[in-house]
């Protein structure tokens, strides 16, 4: 009984963080970057609650394997993403042709920089 | 063996899977910063906001969902000893996922009929394999499933099968985790402005 109640706790919070999530970018009440924050912090939240409720990445015995794999994962995950993402657009950044990199120059000197 | 050492071997084999399922995360990462570095490079050719139809994605999305949680009370319908349940259950999984399924590759085959397949631009190929490689992995749990569904059928609830249909379904719910990054990361963030 107690695992029925945490299956339709995950379920009925992931529609609800999945159908906001998808309103919130039909309706267009954010723009620009805070709605990107906004969907990606509604996603993190969902992959916890779907980890701990579907997953059962608590129920783990001692000594916790399962979260040290989970841990290791992570920190090798953001690594690779973040990383890929950074050193690509720094790469696109000083790859630039010599008109798109003249407008960047005006558009940055226009934020203040 | 008595219930302790099943028990005990169970995990172990828990264990293992977990492994696996997070290095499968990691494959689906690489993938992930692919398709991140490659979502602007289309040459010319359609964006994200001019390909991707929202509520049908919606739809897939709920359904993935749906299958995910049926198939969670499925296990504890097992683990209660009730088989019609427990085939009830994972068979209402089964056909959600192949629902699921069929909504993916319609929309890939609607994509490629319009010219706009995978050797395209840069971005339709990082959407293809990254889309396609969780389509593959649900193809793979959907044969898994049918398989058990026999196994279940033919020799009932079984220490062997309990094992199995546990792996299974932690392999399902691993899927629906993946699906969430692809709503979210391709589909939500590609149509947002």
């Amino acid at each position: 009984m107690k695992h029925v109640i945490r299956y339709v706790i995950g379920f009925v919070v992931s529609v609800a963080l999945t159908l906001a999530a998808y309103f919130f970018v039909t309706g267009a009440y954010f723009a620009g970057s805070v709605l990107i924050a906004v969907i990606a912090v509604l996603a993190l939240i969902q992959f916890f609650v779907q980890m701990f409720c579907f997953l059962h990445l608590d129920e783990d015995e001692q000594p916790r394997w399962k979260l040290a794999v989970f841990i290791s994962m992570g920190v090798t995950l953001i690594i690779v993403v973040f990383g890929s993402i950074w050193i690509m657009n720094n790469l696109n950044y000083h790859m630039m042709p010599p008109g798109e990199m003249d407008a960047k120059m005006m558009e940055e000197k226009d934020k203040g920089f | 063996m008595n219930t302790q050492e099943v028990a005990k071997v169970n995990n172990k084999y828990q264990l293992g899977f977990w492994v696996y399922l997070m290095t499968d995360c990691l494959l689906f990462g690489s993938l992930f910063a692919t398709y991140a570095v490659l979502r602007g490079a289309t040459y010319g050719g359609p964006t994200e906001a001019d390909i991707f139809e929202m509520p049908f994605v919606l739809a897939e999305t709920l359904i993935l969902l749906t299958s995910t949680f049926v198939c969670g009370l499925g296990l504890v319908a097992a683990k209660a000893g009730k088989q019609t349940w427990t085939i009830i259950l994972f068979g209402l999984t089964m056909l959600l996922g192949i629902a699921f399924l069929a909504m993916e590759l319609s929309e890939f085959s609607k994509l490629i009929g319009e010219g706009f397949s995978w050797q395209r631009s840069a971005f339709l190929s990082a959407f293809f394999v990254l889309v396609g490689t969780h389509g593959a992995h649900i193809l793979a749990g959907l044969i898994w499933v049918v398989v058990m569904l026999v196994r279940v059928t033919q020799r009932g609830l079984t220490p062997n099968n309990l094992r199995r249909l546990s792996l299974f379904a932690l392999f399902w719910h691993f899927l629906d985790v993946i699906w969430i990054f692809i709503f979210t990361v391709v589909y939500l963030m590609g149509v947002a402005k």
